[in-house]
């Protein structure tokens, strides 16, 4: 099969692959009709995530169709199915609580030795995301075996297009999550850091769940404008004090929950970024974390901090004082995805939830090198790639 | 029974080796933390012996882990007890023969080689615990012991494995390395972990795309 594979920092290439098979009971393979770019894969991209091994299988936004079950599998040849980014058991103590994103058995016991010394507890398993997450084969490609088929994908009915579905994968059950982080009571102001995917749907998310204003803040203008679009106000940190803003545009509070949908990467070239970028250049699991130092500090007093953004190691100059000081609560972690997929398909059917609009570029998996550079290097008009094997 | 896939081991401690070299500078503050304590300063603690910093016990080894698996005690227990299930998560091993109380072990060894291991059953307490020991007069002088305890709050069994062995040094050595193959602790809590995903998923967790030849 074809398959977009990980050659080093910036180095991405299409090669030709054996098909995957099924080798486990609850495995089936699917054929993937869609696949899209996410943000994290950036992460990967520019190699500030480790773990990352020559040839690997990039790709965790997919969805296809069923064409081998294994004999403990519940789907169908045939089947129309989303698959979640997160590969979960759905038997573990985490699976029963619903936390998805730590299950306990779906990352191989070799790669768990990775995370463990790293992060004091083994992670799960994860499509395409590096070897500290079991270096699972992804969906950027004709075929996946798709671990625990028979409580992890969803099944699609007729009648929605692959284009309307393909984000329950990752992106808007963590815009979703991100906003359902922030705990939204009557009256509130929920500011989001990025406008990226992440960062839209948790825009939408928010107001669905009934904020009173969601402030949205990035410096690519197409990207505040789709921001704009869902009903957000924005700001443009390139022309605006974003920390005086907030405070004006929430009656001196400041926002009760601030989002970060920016993660380890954020752009800027404040004092703390440029030292950050520094030392993540040199590799030494730095994070670059400007944009979840404002957030803290634009926080009203007793507020909430919801972080669906990524980070792999260590951060400095953290603004411990402010976040203790003023009674912060703070919540984050890879989506659950699962815990919200029948809810979210229903609200995609009725209409609630837009997913398309933020597709800008359709491409074929063969031309998904160009998909990546752009969407790494032309974030303006680059807001989203969904690709066809 | 499902097949045992592993990634290669090289290209899994490849990353290993590239984590640990981007941790190292993260790492270095903490290592003086482990030097310049001896036994005799060890002031009696609640943890297991096995974690203190030097869990030597006279000339032996001990290693050991604890999961908490999410099903009953009983299912668990009698699982073990089969001992020809030792092999769907014990990578190494080959088979597991039981007659009466002695259990004989056949082991991978390297290169295709294979190699027994004798040992009797010195406790066996339904649902509670397994305990074995190696025949008198064997190559390789080792203990083990699995038990099993209800865990709280309804979260199923909680399961603790010890080995305890002569590490390596002569002859003996070289059968133990032949016996675990990797570092006795590693290997331990590789086969816990194992038999934790065995029993609450039926399978054994791979990332491999295509069944080894
Ligand atoms: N938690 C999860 O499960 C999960 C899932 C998907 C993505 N993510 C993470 O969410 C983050 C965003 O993902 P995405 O796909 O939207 O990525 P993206 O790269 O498309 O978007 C990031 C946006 O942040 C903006 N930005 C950068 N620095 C900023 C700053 N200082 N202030 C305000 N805006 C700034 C960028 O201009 C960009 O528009 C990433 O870290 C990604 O890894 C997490
Ligand atoms: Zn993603
Ligand atoms: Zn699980």
């Amino acid at each position: 099969m074809r398959a977009l594979t990980y050659h080093g920092t910036h180095d991405v290439r299409v090669e030709t692959v054996p098909d995957p098979e099924i080798i486990n009971p609850r495995d089936a393979v699917i054929e993937v009709t869609a696949t899209a770019i996410c943000g994290s894969d950036l992460h990967l991209y520019d190699g500030v995530i480790p773990g990352m091994m020559p040839g690997d299988i990039l790709g965790h936004e997919f969805m296809g169709r069923v064409v081998e079950t294994g004999p403990a599998s519940t789907l169908k040849k045939g089947q129309r199915v989303v698959v979640p980014f997160t590969i979960s058991c759905g038997k573990c103590f985490h699976c029963m609580k619903q936390q998805y994103s730590a299950c306990d058995n779906s990352n191989p016991v070799e790669t768990q030795d990775l995370t463990e010394p790293l992060y004091g507890h083994a992670l799960s398993g994860l499509f395409g995301y590096s070897h500290l997450t079991g270096g699972y084969p992804g969906g950027q490609a004709q075929y996946v075996r798709v671990p625990y088929s028979d409580v992890g994908p969803i099944v699609i009915p007729d009648g929605l297009e692959d284009e309307q579905v393909l984000f329950l994968s990752d992106i808007l059950p963590t815009g979703w999550m991100a906003a359902e982080n922030c705990d939204i009571e009557e009256g509130d102001t929920v500011a989001v850091w990025g406008c990226g995917p992440v960062g839209l749907f948790a825009v939408q998310s928010a107001l669905i769940m009934g904020a009173h204003q969601v402030i949205a803040i990035d410096h690519y203008p197409h990207r505040l404008e789709l921001a704009r679009k869902f009903g957000a106000k924005v700001i443009d940190y390139r022309q605006t004090h974003v920390l005086e803003a907030l405070m004006e545009m929430t009656g001196g509070f400041g926002p009760d929950a601030v989002i970060d949908a920016v993660g380890m990467e954020s752009h800027g070239l404040t004092p703390d970024n440029v030292l950050d970028r520094a030392k993540q250049t040199v590799g030494i699991g730095a994070d670059r974390g400007h944009a979840l130092r404002q957030a803290i500090l634009a926080c009203r007093k007793g507020g909430r901090i919801s972080m669906p953004g990524v980070y792999g190691g260590f951060l400095d100059k953290f603004p411990l004082g402010a976040f203790m000081e003023k009674g912060l609560q703070w919540r984050t972690g890879q989506t659950h995805v699962q815990k919200y997929s029948k809810d979210l398909l229903r609200r995609i059917g009725e209409g609630e939830v837009d997913t398309t609009f933020l597709i800008s570029h359709r491409l074929s998996l063969e031309e998904a090198p160009e998909g990546y550079r752009n969407f790494h290097g032309n974030q303006n008009e680059w807001t989203k790639v969904v690709m066809t094997p | 029974m499902p097949p045992k896939n592993t990634p290669p081991h090289s290209a899994v401690r490849a990353v290993a080796v590239s984590v640990c070299v981007g941790l190292l500078a993260a790492g270095a503050a903490s290592l003086w933390l482990s030097s310049g304590r001896n036994r005799q300063d060890r002031r009696a603690d609640d943890a297991p012996g096995r974690t203190g910093r030097l869990p030597r016990y006279g000339d032996y080894a001990v290693v050991g882990k604890t999961v908490t698996i999410n099903s009953p005690r009983h299912e668990l227990y009698a699982f073990w007890r089969e001992f020809k299930n030792l092999p769907r998560f014990m990578e190494n091993v080959e088979a597991v023969e039981a007659s009466g109380d002695t259990l004989v072990w056949t082991i991978r060894g390297p290169a295709g080689s294979s190699y027994t291991l004798r040992t009797r059953i010195i406790s066996d307490r339904k649902n509670e615990q397994i305990a074995w020991r190696s025949i008198d007069g064997s190559d390789i002088d080792t203990e083990g012991k699995v038990m099993f305890r209800d865990a709280p709050g309804g979260r199923g069994t909680e399961v603790e494995a010890i080995i305890a062995y002569v590490p390596p040094g002569g002859a003996a050595g070289r059968a133990i390395a032949r016996l675990f193959r990797r570092e006795p602790a590693v290997q331990g809590r590789h086969e816990l972990k194992r038999f934790k995903m065995l029993m609450e998923t039926g399978e054994v967790a791979t990332a491999n795309n295509r069944k080894l030849a």
